[in-house]
């Protein structure tokens, strides 16, 4: 291992204390042992929440691999009505945060909501008289959160259906020509669906507003419950375990599932296959399905959000609002570059090394993401408060210095939990710009007289920018949305659109809420059209 | 190596650091929605020139966050939407006594801390509520009701998660025994119209649409529907009336939200002043009329609306207990397979 790799790595392993701290901290909880606790969880309540939240898992999964890779393959391969239009509309609905999309449709959809009561009044009906479907329900939490999650699949899986070259389709057709989709390119886009879906998975078992809401008793629902119900930490922390457990597992199935095979992509330079047009009714049902899809995730919740608003009562002062504009979308770039910094860092030395421990380090660090992000919170205050008390403890030993925090309650703290929450976000786009950097370049690099750091800088980085760009949009985006890491660690006198709108619809005032999340989806529109953009013109200019 | 990485934590480091201020100041920690809050917190700064910072937040993780933070904390003050979160705080060492006779002279000792850590600001009292056109009200007495037979899929509450049910059950089991509790519990869970959804309001609101006939709810929630600029809202709650159960007993639920100062506190004597301003007649009617809660204090009024609803006997535990008995409470529920 050279010197200056030996670098990397040491800042890479100091950095990560900072991870895994608060990990210690919660740990340091679970093994303090409160059997009662255990006893009481086991037989009555755990094997529910396993049992919902793997329902959950599964629900979410199937439907997102439905939405996302079969939109994908329309957009990469076909002409059919608005096709080049679809191809960013779909992806709009990462602008809506799940809770949001919850909050609307409850609001729309519910026994008292305006389209119920209007058909009782309309019918004459009494509840009894009827049958409709609960939204609030497990099939509702499954809908929700796959209309929202679902672009994750269609971006990386789209990405990959557009790499496929021209020689594998005409290698394709000597061979035989009989389904393309099966045959070539759903196994070649393999690693890059079973990573979205990774991402979806993690982002389900973390979610806590949209299950919370929809009283969906899952584990992590089941981690607050038991931590604030039954007052017992190290119960809750117990469950957290159980919920890391299936995390270390869908990591482990996404491995299995990519294959043993690492595909270093072959591009050939040449353009992707000629796009088939499609007619008649198949060129229409590609629109409707498009269609219903961006609808459900974004266009419904959308129009259901205006309608609320239009019913709200709230008075926001235009500065407050611009505040709370500005806060949010400072502390999110802030938050994105740190965290593309770190993954840069992981991912560099993980090319680099050979040392186990260190590999296994790195793969390590995207667990955050499927951790609930109050749980996270709960970690890092706990770890930075052990921090303050220790360096207080050294300033009044040696200057008799009055107690005060430095890490605990600023920024600082907030910062490290949004690292930690969304680093698998950023790490997952440089992990595949990466591998696609064939390693032969490298050697050729070194074998010039390059160091490993003019390899770096020369060779990478130019490679490597526009996917540092999208992991910044990437983990941009998902912190705007972010809500209780932020409602927990943030400092005085500091609110974000996220906490404004949970404030008032936990108040459950709905319709006031509308207009702090209507700006959540505004703000993050513009970074998910600018991700959609890199995305394209990564694939055109791909060397 | 490479400076962005630890550029912005060292220059966030050095600003944290020094965001030591002169002006007289006041840090609050509350799960006491801002805009419930702010207003009289306004008033107090203009009334006193002290500076007040706040975070709100959920109850539980403030305090977690003020435990951490230890003897460091900035927080001088905590407000809490529960009595037995106050305790909970007290519990564990994060709170000190108070002593100041304006205060004690204007709360009910029902309504604070025996050791004046906590003291109670606004009630908020747990009633059943019933569909007008549905329920007659003279088959209702106590709690114990909404397990009768006739109810059967016609009862609606909110999860087991929620602390204002939790509360009432402990308070239940104060005065009841765990055992008729337990069979109260199961009689509940037998009677639910559907699996507990949403909050307080959406209980209140499926009375209205005909999915159930009874529900538990708070009164400020009822009171906020009432006060809507939604017609509709205003006309499904017209659709619903309060009864005050266990009036011949104990009397109904109560609970509060309150304030305790903290171990931690920089400016203690700021926040007794905050103490004894909140307890003034003023600032007590505009923090209970802001939520449709009553006062604490005893000669205030409550808001006609709410007076409206007639006077009722309020049950007079001291709510310590409802902290000390929230984990048996949850258990309970727990086992009776209330989600």
């Amino acid at each position: 291992m050279k010197p200056r790799i030996h670098k990397s790595a040491t800042w890479l392993w100091l950095l990560s204390l900072v991870f895994v701290l608060p990990f210690v901290a919660l740990l340091w909880q679970a093994v303090t042992p409160e059997s009662a606790v255990w006893q009481h969880l086991s037989t009555t309540v755990l094997p529910v929440y396993l049992q919902q939240s793997l329902w959950l898992l599964l629900g979410v999964g199937v439907g997102t691999l439905l939405l996302g890779v079969s939109t994908a393959w329309l957009v990469a391969r076909y002409v059919f009505p608005g096709h080049r239009h679809w191809q960013w509309l779909l992806i709009l609905p990462m602008a809506m945060p799940g809770y949001i999309v919850a909050y609307a449709y409850t609001w729309w959809l519910d026994v008292a909501g305006p389209l119920q009561s209007t058909l009782r009044a309309q019918f004459g009906w009494s509840f009894d008289d009827y049958w409709f479907p609960n939204i609030r329900s497990l099939g509702g939490a499954v809908l929700v959160l796959t209309v929202v999650l679902y672009p994750y699949v269609y971006l990386l899986s789209r990405a990959a259906f557009q790499q496929l070259s021209k020689q594998m389709w005409e290698a394709h057709q000597l061979a035989g020509g009989q389904n393309f989709f099966r045959r070539m390119a759903l196994p070649l886009a393999r690693p890059a669906i079973f990573g979205g879906l990774a991402l979806v998975m993690m982002e389900t078992l973390a979610d806590y507003g949209t299950v919370q809401f929809f009283g969906i008793n899952t584990l992590t629902t089941g981690i607050f419950k038991t931590w604030f119900g039954l007052g017992s930490l190290s119960g809750a922390a117990q469950i957290a375990c159980l919920l890391l457990g299936l995390v270390l597992l869908i990591m482990g199935l996404e491995k299995v599932w990519r294959g043993a095979a690492r595909y270093d992509v072959v591009n050939d330079g040449l353009p992707g296959t000629q796009k088939t047009t499609l007619r008649g009714w198949r060129a229409w049902l590609g629109t409707l399905w498009c269609g219903l899809v961006v609808g459900l995730g974004f266009v419904a919740p959308l129009v259901l959000l205006l309608l609320m608003a239009g019913q709200s009562q709230i008075k926001l002062w235009w500065t407050d609002f611009m505040a709370l504009i500005i806060n949010t979308f400072w502390v999110a770039s802030l938050a994105a570059l740190v965290t593309v910094a770190v993954a840069l860092l992981a991912q560099y030395v993980k090319r680099h090394t050979h040392h186990r421990p260190t590999q296994r380090l790195v793969q390590s660090l995207g667990l955050g993401y499927a951790i609930p992000g109050l749980v996270i919170a709960v970690g890092v205050s706990m770890a930075y408060g052990w921090l303050d008390q220790g360096i207080n403890g050294l300033r009044a030993w040696y200057a008799d210095a009055p107690a005060m925090l430095f890490f605990s309650g600023g920024f600082i703290a907030l910062i490290t939990a949004y690292v930690i929450r969304f680093l698998a976000v950023a790490m997952k786009p440089l992990e595949a710009a990466y591998q696609g950097i064939s390693h032969t370049y490298d050697e050729a690099s070194l074998l010039t007289g390059n160091s490993h750091q003019q390899t770096f800088r020369r060779i990478h980085w130019p490679l490597l920018k526009s996917s540092l760009w999208t992991a910044a949009l990437l983990v941009f985006v998902d912190l705007l949305k972010e809500l209780p890491a932020t409602l927990v660690l943030r400092p005085f006198n500091f609110n974000t659109l996220a906490v404004k709108a949970y404030e008032l619809a936990s108040d459950e005032r709905l319709a006031d809420a509308a207009i702090p999340a209507l700006s959540i989806v505004a703000v993050g529109l513009l970074p998910v059209l600018l991700l959609n953009k890199r995305i394209n013109r990564a694939h055109d200019n791909h060397p | 190596m490479k400076p962005p990485i630890l550029l912005p934590f060292i220059a966030l480091l050095i600003l944290s650091a020094c965001a030591e201020q002169a002006n007289p100041e006041l840090n609050i920690y509350s799960s006491r929605k801002e805009a419930l809050i702010k207003p009289v917190l306004d008033q107090f700064t203009a009334a006193t020139g002290i500076e007040v910072n706040l975070v709100t937040g959920k109850d539980d993780a403030l305090i977690e966050r003020l435990r951490a933070e230890g003897a460091a904390s900035p927080a001088d003050v905590l407000i809490t939407v529960d009595a037995g979160r106050l305790y909970r705080a007290k519990a564990q060492g994060l709170t000190q006594a108070i002593n100041s006779t304006v205060v004690t002279q204007a709360i009910p000792a029902t309504y604070r801390d025996p050791d004046n850590h906590w003291f109670g600001l606004s009630l908020r009292a747990r009633p059943i509520m019933y569909a007008k056109d549905r329920v007659d009200p003279s088959t209702l007495t106590d709690y114990a009701s909404i397990t009768a037979q006739q109810w059967q899929g016609k009862v609606c509450i909110r999860s087991s998660s929620n602390i204002y049910n939790q509360s009432l059950v402990a308070s239940m089991i104060a005065s009841e025994g765990v055992e008729a509790v337990e069979t109260w519990a199961a009689g509940v869970v037998n009677n639910f119209a559907r699996q507990p959804v949403g909050g307080d309001r959406d209980q209140i609101k499926a009375v209205a649409a005909g999915q159930c006939d009874l529900a538990v709810a708070n009164t400020y929630y009822l009171f906020g529907m009432l006060q809507s600029d939604d017609a509709a809202e205003v006309a499904a709650a017209e659709q619903v009336a309060v009864f005050w159960p266990n009036q011949a007993d104990r009397g109904t639920h109560v609970n509060v939200s309150g304030i305790a100062v903290t171990k931690a506190a920089k400016n203690r004597d700021h926040a007794q002043q905050l103490l004894e301003f909140l307890v003034q007649a003023e600032a007590q009617s505009w923090y209970a009329n802001a939520n449709g809660e009553y006062p604490v204090t005893a000669d205030i009024e409550a808001h006609p609306l709410l007076a409206a609803w007639g006077d009722f006997k309020k049950d007079a535990l001291n709510l310590s207990r409802l902290g000390e008995l929230n984990p048996e409470a949850v258990k309970i529920m727990d086992r009776a397979g209330w989600p």
